[in-house]
């Protein structure tokens, strides 16, 4: 069996997975923790390994018509030296882990691990992220909503590859952004909450909200939102049936970073102070 | 499956026979003998394995061999007899920011690192800089005063 493969360019690893299955390797920031023997132990992969991490064509970031195109090799530190990424999704990716991981972690190795507590994951889903997937014949485009289907599920299959995120680049006049967690870097969150408000002439005209860590997925709800702006602009926003219904939305569980009541709570309090404070 | 690997060690062209899954940690330590380069949780959370590769901060233990093919590798052992190396030194003996001394090679790795980016860091971004790596010895305000002694000292070289 190969062990490792080590492909050219993309049109090479998009061939090599036609016939092989692989575990794509980006990072590896998540697969080498999961894979670990221990000290002097090669890590227990079952299947070989595709070192995509250094293929140029997933390295670009690029901007057009208001949308980034950012590769899916990219590491978090090349986002937040780039240029062309807002200040905002800057201040997310900067609390994801620690330096040196930043540095090798990439932001398709964070989607397609499709953690429900995958750092980067609320802000793309609150900015309607799409994933570009590519096999060795066709290119398609799925809402990273729809990509992303349970934790640590995806509908990628190993004949394909997620090659780049298309993001689009929004400005908003309010933008909370909560990770909670027991300490500051180099860790898990027990919830992660991104809540982003855009006014003109002093009315709401868009809200994004979406919690991490809460649910099997990513919870975020446009009717909801819609429902928060319609209302918001005729003065009748009642906050407490807002609140009741992400209260119905998010399923958080008991595990051993935290208890689903505790989860609940700070879902509630980060909700409210959203509501309260910027959107009164 | 054993692959021939081409990387540059620590200034020196370097070709290993060597399993591409292999962790560059391992290699380093066990195929090398470079033991500078610790092992502490082998998870990417405590950095005592950081080094630099093509200049950037990493953790060895996240690395398979395989993504090492045609990069140049930093240890702590690379940077013995550099100027910034005798600084660095010099400035964490000199702050008590060494005790036990495991975590020593990483956090002076991780203020390299820093001070390459950004010769005269603010106290944030040393605590920044060095959050990845753990010491659970000096309770990190002296390992902060080092880096700033050692910035200070060091000016104009980096």
């Amino acid at each position: 069996m190969v062990a490792a493969y080590r492909p050219k360019n993309l049109k090479d690893a998009l061939e090599a997975i036609i016939y092989t299955e692989y575990i794509v390797l980006a990072g590896g920031t998540d697969l080498m923790v999961k894979k670990k023997q221990g000290a002097g132990l090669l890590p227990a992969f079952d299947k070989p390994v595709l070192f995509i991490a250094d293929l140029e064509e997933l390295k670009q970031i690029n901007e057009k018509e208001g949308y980034l195109t950012i590769g899916a090799a990219c590491s978090f530190s090349s986002l937040i030296d780039n240029p062309l990424i807002p200040a905002l999704y800057k201040q997310v990716f900067l609390q994801i882990a620690s330096p040196a991981v930043r540095n090798i972690a990439t932001i398709g190795g964070n989607i397609c691990n499709s953690s429900p507590a995958g750092d980067s994951l609320p802000l793309l889903y609150a900015l309607d992220a799409s994933i570009i997937i590519e096999n060795s014949c066709r290119r398609i485009e799925i809402p990273i909503a729809d990509f992303i289907t349970g934790p640590g599920r995806n509908m990628l299959t190993s004949s394909e590859l997620v090659t780049a995120i298309k993001l689009p680049v929004l400005h908003f006049d309010y933008v909370v952004y909560k990770k909670v967690s027991a300490r500051k870097s180099t860790a898990l969150s027990k919830v992660s909450f991104v809540a982003m408000a855009k006014l003109k002439d002093s009315r709401l005209e868009d809200v994004r909200i979406a919690f991490g860590s809460v649910a099997p997925t990513i919870v975020r709800s446009r009717d909801v939102e819609e429902a928060i702006i319609y209302n918001s602009s005729n003065g009748s926003l009642d906050k407490t049936e807002i609140i009741s219904y992400y209260t119905t939305l998010i399923k958080p569980i008991d595990d051993q970073r935290s208890t689903a009541f505790y989860r609940r709570q700070v879902c509630k309090r980060l909700l409210v102070d959203f509501l309260g404070n910027w959107l009164c | 499956m054993i692959k021939e690997i081409n990387f540059k060690l620590n200034g020196k062209e370097t070709i290993l026979e060597i399993h591409p899954l292999k962790r560059l940690l391992d290699v380093l330590r066990e195929d090398c003998g470079l033991t500078g380069v610790k092992e502490g949780c082998g998870e990417g959370e405590c950095g005592a394995c950081s080094v630099l590769i093509d200049g950037i901060l990493a953790n060895a233990c996240l690395y398979p061999m395989g993504k090492i093919q045609g990069k140049e590798v930093v240890t702590i052992e690379g940077l013995v007899g550099t100027d910034r190396y005798a600084i660095l030194k010099e400035s964490f003996e000199q702050a008590g920011a060494v005790q036990c001394g495991f975590c020593s090679p990483g956090m002076i790795m991780a203020a390299e690192s820093l001070l390459r980016r950004n010769p005269h860091p603010l106290e944030q971004q040393i605590r920044e800089a060095i959050s990845g790596n753990l010491c659970r010895c000096t309770g990190y305000n002296m390992i902060l005063d080092a880096v700033q002694m050692a910035a200070k000292r060091g000016d104009g070289i980096w």
